[in-house]
């Protein structure tokens, strides 16, 4: 058995495991169980399919947000297309946001931007993953909108009182994408290294670019 | 709710600090996640079809149940509403899945 | 200077995208954004008709008046057409 030791709990990214093939079938599992083979048997999908979307959904990762803001940061014409049409920029760098359109939100001098879904959890997956539990809490999505700077603090975000923040309630089609503002000191650096410093949280505004060495 | 607000509209509403912790997915819930897609991308469902159903589970089931538990509510009942497959055979094939080990492993590979 | 509108108070059962902490708060619309099917069609399996949707943006101080962290912040949302009211 792979999980007899406690540390042994925690995966490479040093998060815990969730129970999966060695612990007892629970009847949320044979439901996802039945579930698919029904669909395969009646030709919906096939197991070469599930597999492939799986797939896709693995090599999704804020690494694909990243790229694109750092392309951002060094290209003011590339900018300019992701702030006209987010979807289209990205596509331009082979990244596929989907069929729900991407709306870039870009952090200045004076402003600062949080994305929440207050309804649900919609979230702009294709470009960077699935989103991370806290965004689909009760406390983030309650809270986000009436105190988001209380919230952002909670996330060591302390924003000064002349910096305006714009909260995003993402309730319909559109999905979005905190465009960062570029750390200072950071202008000897290549898009890749640039790409480096973007967090997933600076993305979504709950965290701040990291730092230049 | 006497002013008609529903429990998932929580905008605005008293809540604790956010809790920071994260998990990885285990491959069931990779599976629910990548059914849900392929379905509704094939047009059996809506996006709001599956928000309508996990709405419609009630406040109960988000604290009690977690998320792709909840998915999985969801997508199987938009599939029964949609007619890919009936009851009778969604219950017939769980048993058959039920019997066939006591690990999600032995049950999957069937 | 831009439109304003108030969001609607109705309060139906059901699946809608308006939330309910915006209901009767009036912000400015920010942009169009398109049209797009009906979510409260869709959500029970229908079509539906396509809805204009707007973002609209309203100031904390509009939505959560005396107990609003900081009056001068924004909150964005999106709201479909036949949620919203024209403000003279």
């Amino acid at each position: 058995m792979p999980h007899d030791h406690h540390h042994e709990h925690l995966s490479p990214s040093g998060h815990p495991y969730r129970p999966d093939d060695d612990v007892p079938l629970t009847y949320w599992q044979t439901m996802e169980i039945a579930m698919r083979e029904l669909l395969i048997e009646k030709g919906v999908t096939t197991a070469a399919e599930i597999a492939q979307q799986i797939g896709a959904m693995d090599a999704r990762s804020p690494a694909d947000g990243a790229a694109v803001v750092a392309r951002a940061w060094v290209d003011p014409d590339f900018k300019a297309r992701l702030m006209a049409d987010g979807s289209a920029a990205c596509r331009e760098m082979g990244f596929e946001p989907g069929a729900l359109r991407l709306l870039v939100v870009e952090n200045t001098a004076d402003t600062h931007n949080v994305v929440v879904c207050t309804l649900c959890s919609c979230y702009p997956r294709n470009l960077l993953g699935l989103p991370p539990d806290w965004y689909k809490s009760r406390a983030y999505r309650a809270r986000t909108v009436k105190e988001p700077r209380k919230v952002l603090a909670e996330f060591g975000v302390e924003l000064p009182d002349d910096i305006t923040v714009r909260v995003h309630d993402s309730t319909a089609d559109m999905r979005y994408l905190v465009l960062p503002a570029r750390p200072a000191g950071s202008d000897g650096l290549d898009e890749a290294a640039l790409a480096a410093l973007v967090t997933r949280d600076s993305m979504i505004g709950t965290g701040l670019p990291r730092p230049p060495e | 709710m006497t002013d008609g607000r529903r429990w998932h509209d929580m905008g605005g509403q008293d809540a604790g600090p956010v809790d920071l912790d994260q998990h990885d997915f285990a491959l069931w819930e990779k599976r629910v996640d990548a059914l849900q897609v392929i379905t509704s991308t094939k047009g059996l469902f809506t996006v709001d079809g599956l928000r309508r159903v996990l709405e419609d589970m009630g406040e109960a089931s988000f604290e009690t149940m977690t998320y792709y538990e909840r998915w999985v509510a969801s997508v199987n009942q938009n599939l029964v509403e949609a007619g890919v497959y009936t009851l009778e055979e969604l219950g017939a094939r769980m048993e058959e899945v039920k019997s066939r080990g006591a690990t999600y492993g032995e049950a999957a590979g069937g | 200077m831009a439109e304003r509108v108030r969001v609607r108070t109705r309060m139906p059962p059901g699946h809608v995208r308006a939330p309910a902490y915006l209901r009767g708060k009036t912000g400015e619309i920010e942009r169009p954004l398109g049209a797009f099917g009906n979510p409260e069609e869709q959500a029970y399996g229908r079509f539906g008709d396509m809805r204009a949707l707007y973002r609209v943006r309203f100031t904390m101080a509009e939505i959560w008046g005396d107990s609003a962290e900081r009056p001068e912040d924004t909150l964005d949302a999106e709201i479909y057409e036949h949620w919203l009211e024209r403000v003279e």
